[in-house]
């Protein structure tokens, strides 16, 4: 059995997040970008209008109650307009709040899930490290517990929704002891924000994702409860690479929904501009630009639906995952340089938002786990080793 | 307080619409297809007066299965239930026909206070049938209004009529047709879809409303669309260049002679 339609309501998610996005995100996404300002009146409005934060969690903590595809058509569509934005919408559902509604404890989803879910407030996973990038096990943010009390030392770097004035909590991954077989110990300790010793900065100059907050962190003797350990001491290494599952997949979605906006915005100027007397759509040189971009857009949205229809059905999607994520930043990356290419040297103008584009494509190549990662794990499904 | 609001899916504004050479409907495939913009008036108008005044809010469309999406559009913005006409009957009816099966499912559903529908559906622009379902109710209706406050038994409207405004007071039951600045619309919240999906909406057959063979769709309409074609591609502009006082003189004379505008 093979059905390519979309549920009803999920057709009307669609439409209805891609009003919000181009009549609300789209008129300002060029401004927040270049003056690289992290909105929180336009994240509360996603969060309280449109209701794109926990969608996928169930009622009782806040949330809507879809299911997992419901969330990527959403996170496809605000990116399909900016990058920035999806990013915010991203970050603080796969590694905000998924962390505390899939490792937490009744009583910690109840403190954090349903003001996450409202947009009052931003949770982020504080995992990369200065050190500590592709090699996420070389990290030495460490946590000793001592009186019932956590006190953790160390940094993390380019944490997404982290220091912004609604972040309320990071999920922060720590050593916590030796294990038997002499390998560190992680686990993931909730750190809220305003707690002594807890400084989270902003981090500016970036490239891309300019209205999207970014932060390094600190933690100089932190101290937090015992209770505030995230599930099981121990596990913060699985609960990481569960995260970075469904967070690949969110990944996905903005190299999808980016590439489409890219494709679009490039299908729309080459029918308008006229060069030899005619709309350069009709030259070739463009014509087969274009339809490589949406053949490659097809290819990437059947691998990433795909990908989330085996999450949903509680199969192992972790190799899927990894291609979705791949192949739709890359094929990003592809189409907003045909984009940029055929709008010429307006495209290298921020007057046109292919420009945009072209710079926050660089993210996904590399955040969440780098190509070459992403290529290291597929090798490994399939058999080399 | 029950309103009923008439909405329609069209073809999304943006889409570039293509018409299949003899056949007398738009060529559907690939088509994005929403609630039409000035439904979302009408649905947004009455659910305020409900958040104001308590009461319900019911919607129906006569449509395919596909037309639920609309439907669940205005559920998610906060209507109460919905109620789809459908069936092989209703094939080929044009405003007239329309008129008479939502008219039916309105007597059906009975206890109005107020129904409230768009100043026209966006695709085939007719603007017809609001008006002809307040005639066949035999209430008084009133078309183009930009705003609306509902009082004891009446409500008081403002519509926009040439060159400026007129105001009005009108007993209930009755029908309006919505234009742009009734409102701004709600989005539909995504919780809000998701909570539309437990409401309640009924699909009514032409036999279900009582209508004979002959009142609904092709027969039982007065109209038949006979062609559909696009408008003719226009010519390309011409392009002056020069100094203001050599060009304009031939610009005139080029309106005058050949334009005859001037």
């Amino acid at each position: 059995m093979l059905n390519y339609d979309l549920a009803p309501e999920q057709n009307v998610i669609r439409q209805s997040v891609r009003e919000f996005a181009e009549q609300e995100i789209a008129p300002r996404a060029r401004e927040l970008d270049q003056n690289e300002k992290f909105s929180v009146e336009l994240t509360k409005k996603m969060g309280k209008e449109l209701g794109v934060f926990g969608m996928f969690l169930p009622e009782k903590y806040g949330g809507a109650g879809m299911d997992y595809i419901s969330y990527i058509i959403a996170v496809e569509e605000v990116a399909r307009v900016d990058g920035s934005q999806a990013a915010t919408i991203a970050a603080a559902n796969s590694l905000g709040i998924g962390p505390i509604y899939n490792f937490g404890t009744e009583e910690q989803k109840m403190e954090w899930l349903p003001q996450l879910c409202s947009g009052d407030g931003l949770a982020a996973f504080g995992l990369t490290e200065a050190n500590a990038g592709s090699d996420a096990q070389a990290s030495v943010t460490s946590a000793r517990l001592k009186d019932g009390e956590w006190t953790i030392n160390g940094s993390k770097i380019f944490i997404t929704n982290a220091s912004t004035s609604m972040s309320v909590v990071c999920t922060v991954q720590a050593i916590t002891g030796i294990r038997q077989d002499g390998h560190n110990e992680l686990s993931c300790i909730l750190v809220p924000n305003g707690v002594e010793g807890f400084t989270a900065k902003v981090m500016k100059g970036k490239m891309m994702w300019r209205a999207s907050n970014t932060s390094e962190l600190y933690f100089d003797d932190c101290k937090v409860p015992e209770e505030n350990m995230l599930g099981n001491r121990g596990d913060g290494f699985k609960q990481m690479l569960k995260t970075l599952d469904a967070g690949r997949l969110s990944i996905a979605a903005m190299g999808l929904g980016g590439a489409q906006g890219a494709y679009e915005k490039a299908l729309r100027y080459s029918q308008q501009r006229i060069q030899f007397g005619r709309p350069i759509s009709r030259f070739q040189a463009t014509a087969f630009k274009l339809a490589d971009c949406a053949m490659e857009i097809e290819c990437a949205r059947n691998l990433l639906y795909k990908a989330c229809w085996f999450k949903m059905q509680g199969r192992e999607y972790s190799k899927l995952a990894a291609m979705a994520k791949l192949y739709c930043s890359e094929v990003m990356s592809r189409v907003v340089n045909h984009a940029v290419q055929i709008h010429g040297g307006y495209g290298l103008m921020n007057e046109y938002d292919v420009e945009r584009f072209y710079r926050d494509q660089k993210l996904l190549e590399i955040g969440e786990g780098t190509s070459e990662v992403q290529r290291i794990i597929i090798s490994r499904h399939i058999g080399c080793r | 307080m029950k309103t009923i609001v008439l909405i329609k899916q069209v073809p999304d504004t943006e889409t570039k619409v293509k018409v299949n050479p003899g056949e007398t409907d738009i060529n559907r495939e690939g088509i994005n297809l929403v609630l039409n913009p000035y439904d979302e008036f009408a649905a947004e108008e009455a659910i305020k007066i409900k958040e104001a005044k308590g009461g319900e809010v019911v919607v129906c469309t006569l449509g395919e299965k596909k037309a639920e999406e609309a439907i669940r559009t205005a559920l998610a913005m906060g209507a109460d239930r919905a109620i789809r006409l459908d069936g092989e009957a209703f094939a080929g009816s044009d405003n007239y026909a329309t008129a008479k099966a939502l008219a039916k499912a309105i007597e059906k559903e009975g206890d109005y206070d107020l129904i409230l529908c768009g100043k026209q559906a966006v695709d085939d622009d007719s603007a017809q049938v609001g008006t002809l379902v307040a005639e066949m109710l035999g209430i008084p209706s009133a078309s183009l209004v930009i705003n609306c406050e509902v009082g004891d038994g009446s409500v008081t409207i403002t519509r926009e009529i040439e060159g400026g405004n007129q105001e009005l007071e009108i007993a209930m039951p009755c029908l309006l047709t919505a234009q742009k600045g009734l409102n701004e619309p709600r989005y539909p919240s995504l919780p809000g879809i998701m909570k539309a999906k437990r409401k309640k909406l009924d699909v009514l057959s032409a036999g279900d409303l009582g209508l004979g063979a002959d009142e609904a769709g092709a027969a039982g309409s007065k109209t038949a669309i006979k062609e559909l074609s696009m408008p003719p591609e226009r010519k390309a502009g011409q392009v002056f260049e020069g100094e203001p006082e050599e060009i304009v003189p031939k610009v005139a004379q080029l309106l005058r002679e050949e334009a005859k505008v001037i």
